[in-house]
């Protein structure tokens, strides 16, 4: 078994295992990374959902990773322009989108430019030769031709006249060149798909019902998807093609499906609706990399979900809260601007102690920051981020397909103690993908809860009454009484509130109490004990992470422990509260790295509540961790 | 609209929101929390307003909910004896407009003021009118800042003087009622806080409109602002000063037109469209005649009239203040709209199906 990937211990020539047609050579590869990059028109991200929704279907593992600009079309040809989109997929599980591609498409002079920085000598670079006329090369500062002055030595370049050649596979469609010329990314898919042996049915049933509408363009589409495998198939340039076998032993038994973190979540909020059987109740203002969910729940109306597009962030959450007094399942969705216009309502529902799931979609900040980047810098801003102690659960997903357990997570936590809840994802999880083994409706949490229906207190004199913060004395959840109730008409509030009664107080012991009470009730939360894996029990380095990183790391201690190295991991799902044995298992270990996409977050709340010099490994270029950068700096750890 | 559709929309309004079963009084819509607003505050008159007007729409008292932002009025809610929420500032439409759209069987009312609906929460008024969601927005306009102490507000007069402007306040200030017309709003009435029956009779109007009723109250803040509406409760000014608008009556008022001197008992003064500019315009009927004089139509499909109406008004003087519904017009109401599309989306694609939407349509399976 082999593998186009650079890393010098994975790194071998292919294995001879037949030929196709027109004797050409069929090489077996473990994993192979492809990154297709192109101008913002040039529908990269298209091509390759496409590739990955064939590779997913083909049953090979995969992690995938958007990459495009904040403008929605920047200038053509210009680098800030260049959107790409790197797939990684193999016949093993695998955790991350791959450290540098092992093919590259370029359908321009600045994607070549931009993205050949990333490419291992001896990766394979296909080019739109035709893209390359002196003006295109000279705008992202190319003086001589990088086809021809040499400076590609290095690379297998595939010189390829793509447009050219749709436009002539077109010809006989009627269509300008202009628009023909737009299927050269349909063109390049086909040719990636002969060479790594991809399915093709459903790309071509994908055109026909995207082009519904337009049965001339859809022909146009799938003859030049057509084209490029026939090219890859009868050209010379081409003599080899790979084979990545199904990653059949890499998976439980079950059925798979291929799935981003916003399209999970989605499904998670929905799922927790039906669990709870409670209306789902949306509240949220467009904003990248959140607007998708706002987008997927809409859609699904037929399950009883409202979804509401504010007039801004504070009156998305707002909505949301009036849903949940009123019953539902409220959920409002955002990035770290939003929550920052939201704090002040996420402090009354604080107050209120009503359900409230809170979607962060985090992004690279501060302010308008890097849109559509990924980044881990809002878990201080979850955690603290409000006037006064307002303490408020959070959950972190992990990897893309998470984003539906971690929503059900979230949703449980919120309806069991009444409260909001953080659901932190990021950009990186939000597009990212990867195969999901698809829950059997009968395996998900019961999720549902009691609405009050009477009253839940006697007064001295022997009255029944219902007293709105009357607690249970397990969850110290106050009761969830919905208007429509007979009998238990209230008035909840911002001002603080007398114990038990719920009326406006201004009492400083009542306060000091109420304050020390909403905090024991979100240090009572449920959560499962955090588990280690340190397979030989000799590790005295400990990589703790949470949300997105636990791809990279994951990959990372796999090759450290490859290499003879002994490194326990552990990745949290609650960072509020955190699990209970969260201190004991940091003080079995001599060093404990903490790789974050922020400046050292998580590092500054171990070390403030644990006293562990817990140590920071941070990034924030809006590009997750690759696995063996990390692996490099557990090396460091263990060596140090 | 005649008297017969309104009658059948108000029906509408509230169509979804259970009965009470029994009479009530006004005693049932006390809750038991003391009062605590200044003594003489113009508040108390709107609370006994209200509190004597809900018996009346017979409605289960716990699918009544008032939600409320941050100022003076905004604890009008604690003393309701309904479910109510006393949220943050500016933000009430919000969260009412996510509790009504989501919960048809309610009768939601939003209580707020003139710096918690007109400043801070300008943006939620502007788009809950827009919309037309349920709501029965209730602003109670004393043209000050009266919980942080005087300040001015965003109806205060230019130059008004106060703790923060000692040399007079600079900006314009905002009519609530032109506000609403222009934001689209479907209902737009305005009313004071010291005239219980025609307080009430707008009420009633506004609880019968399918949609967002907006329900502007001149309400005197004895404290910070006293006597900012005097000219128009004091019997003599009054007549001059206010208009009182009602549907298919001529617009007139002032002193009466009297008989003996040829004239028809109705106010001497009478407001009609300059055929120059096009705009509304006060004649005097006596001198001018009653031809022209501008008959009320509250239903109106066009805005302008009603928009004119509200731009008679002086800011400073107060002079020419109409009051009434100044518009009442029907138009889809956001939340029935919102049910709707959930109904058509399950006769589209049938009951959403948790099992079908997870599986989707591109899978594959590892076998054992």
């Amino acid at each position: 078994m082999t593998s186009q990937v650079s890393s010098p211990a994975e790194q071998a020539d292919g294995e001879t295992v037949g030929s196709r047609a027109a004797g050409k050579e069929v090489r077996k590869l473990d994993r192979v990374i492809i990154r297709f990059a192109g101008d913002s028109g040039d529908g990269m991200q298209l091509t390759g959902d496409r590739f990955t929704s064939e590779t997913a279907s083909f049953g090979n593992d995969l992690s995938t990773l958007p990459n495009f600009p904040a403008e929605i079309r920047a200038p053509a040809g210009t680098l800030p322009g260049v959107s790409s989109f790197q797939l990684h997929f193999a016949d093993h599980d695998i955790l991350t989108p791959g450290d540098a591609p092992n093919v590259l498409v370029a359908m321009n002079p600045a994607a070549l430019k931009a993205n050949v920085g990333d490419l291992p000598r001896g990766a394979e670079i296909i080019v739109n030769t035709d893209e390359f006329a002196k003006r295109a090369m000279a705008k992202v500062g190319y003086e001589t031709s990088p086809l021809e002055d040499g400076s590609l030595d290095g690379y297998r370049v595939h010189p390829v006249p793509l447009t050219t050649l749709t436009v002539e596979a077109l010809k006989d469609y009627g269509l300008s060149r202009k628009d023909a010329g737009r299927s050269k990314n349909m063109f390049a898919l086909g040719l990636l798909s002969w060479m790594y042996h991809r399915p093709t049915e459903g790309t071509e049933r994908f055109l026909r019902t995207k082009f519904a509408k337009k049965p001339e363009l859809a022909e146009a589409n799938v003859a030049a998807f057509r084209a490029g495998w026939n090219f890859g198939e009868t050209t010379e340039d081409f003599a080899v093609s790979y084979e990545v076998a199904p990653a059949s032993q890499a998976f439980p038994t079950g059925t798979y499906r291929n799935i981003s973190g916003n399209l999970a979540l989605s499904y998670g909020l929905i799922a927790a609706s039906q669990q709870a059987d409670l209306p789902l109740y949306l509240g949220s203002y467009p904003i990248t990399p959140a607007s998708d969910i706002l987008h997927e729940l809409s859609k699904h109306k037929n399950f009883g979900v409202r979804t509401f597009q504010a007039e801004d962030e504070i009156a998305g959450i707002g909505a949301a809260l009036g849903a949940a007094f009123g019953g539902s399942l409220a959920v409002t969705t955002t990035s770290g601007p939003g929550v920052a216009l939201k704090s002040e309502t996420i402090g009354l529902a604080v107050s209120l102690e009503l359900p409230l799931l809170v979607v962060d979609i985090q992004r690279g900040g501060p302010s308008t920051g890097l849109p559509t980047k990924t980044e881990q810098a809002d878990l201080l801003q979850a955690m603290y981020g409000r006037n006064g102690e307002a303490p408020v659960p959070v959950v972190a997903p992990a990897t893309p397909a998470d984003c539906f357990d971690a929503a059900l997570d979230a949703a449980r936590i919120a309806l069991t103690y009444r409260t909001p809840v953080f659901l932190l994802s990021d950009g990186y999880l939000a597009n990212g993908s990867e195969p999901w083994r698809i829950p059997d409706v009968d395996e998900l949490p019961d999720l549902r809860t009691r609405f009050a229906t009477g009253p839940n207190h006697e007064l001295a004199d022997g009255t029944e009454v219902f007293w709105p913060y009357k607690r249970d004395p397990q969850t110290l959840a106050r009761p969830w009484a919905v208007p429509g109730t007979p009998g238990l008409e209230h008035r909840i509030g911002g001002i603080e509130k007398q114990d038990g009664t719920g009326n406006i107080s201004y009492d400083p012991a009542n306060h000091d109490f109420m304050v020390r009470t909403r905090q024991a009730k979100v240090d009572g939360v449920d959560v499962p004990d955090l588990t280690v894996d340190d397979p030989g029990g000799q590790a005295r380095v400990l990589v703790l992470g949470w949300g997105s990183t636990y791809g990279p790391i994951t990959a990372a201690t796999r090759r450290v422990r490859a290499a003879g190295g002994h490194v326990a991991q552990a990745h949290l799902r609650h960072l509020n509260p955190f699990p209970g044995n969260l201190g004991e298992v940091l003080k079995r270990y001599d060093k404990v790295v903490v790789p974050e996409m922020n400046l050292g977050q998580l590092a500054t709340l171990l070390r403030a509540k644990y006293l562990v010099d817990a140590r920071s490994y941070n990034q924030v270029n809006g590009m997750p961790f690759k696995a063996e950068q990390l692996a490099d700096v557990v090396k460091e750890a263990i060596d140090d | 609209m005649t008297e017969t559709t309104e009658r059948a929309a108000g029906v509408e309004a509230l169509s979804l929101v259970p009965k009470a079963e029994a009479k009530q009084s006004m005693k049932d819509f006390k809750s038991d929390q003391e009062v605590r607003w200044c003594p003489g505050c113009g508040d108390y008159a709107v609370l006994a307003a209200v509190q004597g007007f809900m018996p009346e729409l017979g409605l289960a008292r716990e699918n009544v909910v008032f939600v409320s932002g941050i100022g003076c009025s905004s604890r009008f809610p604690y003393y309701m004896n309904t479910y109510g929420m006393h949220s943050i500032h500016g933000r009430a439409p919000a969260i009412a407009t996510g509790l009504a759209s989501s919960r048809r069987d309610l009768s939601v009312w939003v209580v707020t003021g003139d710096g918690d609906a007109l400043s801070i929460g300008g943006n939620h008024l502007i788009h809950a009118l827009r919309r037309n969601v349920n709501l029965k927005i209730l602003l109670f306009n004393n043209r000050i800042y009266g919980l942080t102490k005087g300040q001015y507000s965003p109806t205060s007069e230019v130059g008004k003087i106060t703790k923060s402007t000692p040399m007079g306040s600079l900006d314009a200030p905002f009519n609530p009622v032109s506000l609403a017309i222009g934001a689209e709003a479907s209902f737009v009435a305005r009313t004071v806080d010291s005239d219980r029956k025609h307080l009430t009779s707008v009420l009633r109007e506004a609880a019968a409109h399918p949609g967002t009723a907006l329900v502007e109250i001149y309400q005197n803040c004895n404290i910070f602002n006293d006597g900012a509406f005097e000219v128009l409760k004091d019997k003599e000014q009054a007549q001059e000063a206010v208009i009182r608008l009602e549907h298919g009556q001529p617009i007139r008022f002032g002193l009466p037109f009297e008989q003996e001197r040829g004239g028809d008992g109705l106010g001497s003064k009478g407001v009609v469209r300059d055929p120059a500019t096009g705009d509304l315009k006060v004649i005097d009927v006596t001198v001018e005649g009653t031809d022209g004089v501008l008959v009320h139509d509250a239903h109106a499909a066009s805005p302008t009239t009603a928009f004119a109406l509200s731009r008679l008004a002086d800011a400073d003087t107060l002079h020419h203040t109409p009051i009434g519904v100044l518009r009442s017009v029907d138009r889809p109401v956001y939340d029935t709209l919102m049910a709707d599309q959930l109904e058509a989306a399950v006769e589209q694609g049938g009951k959403g199906d948790l099992g079908a939407l997870l599986h989707g349509n591109d899978t594959w399976t590892v076998a054992g």
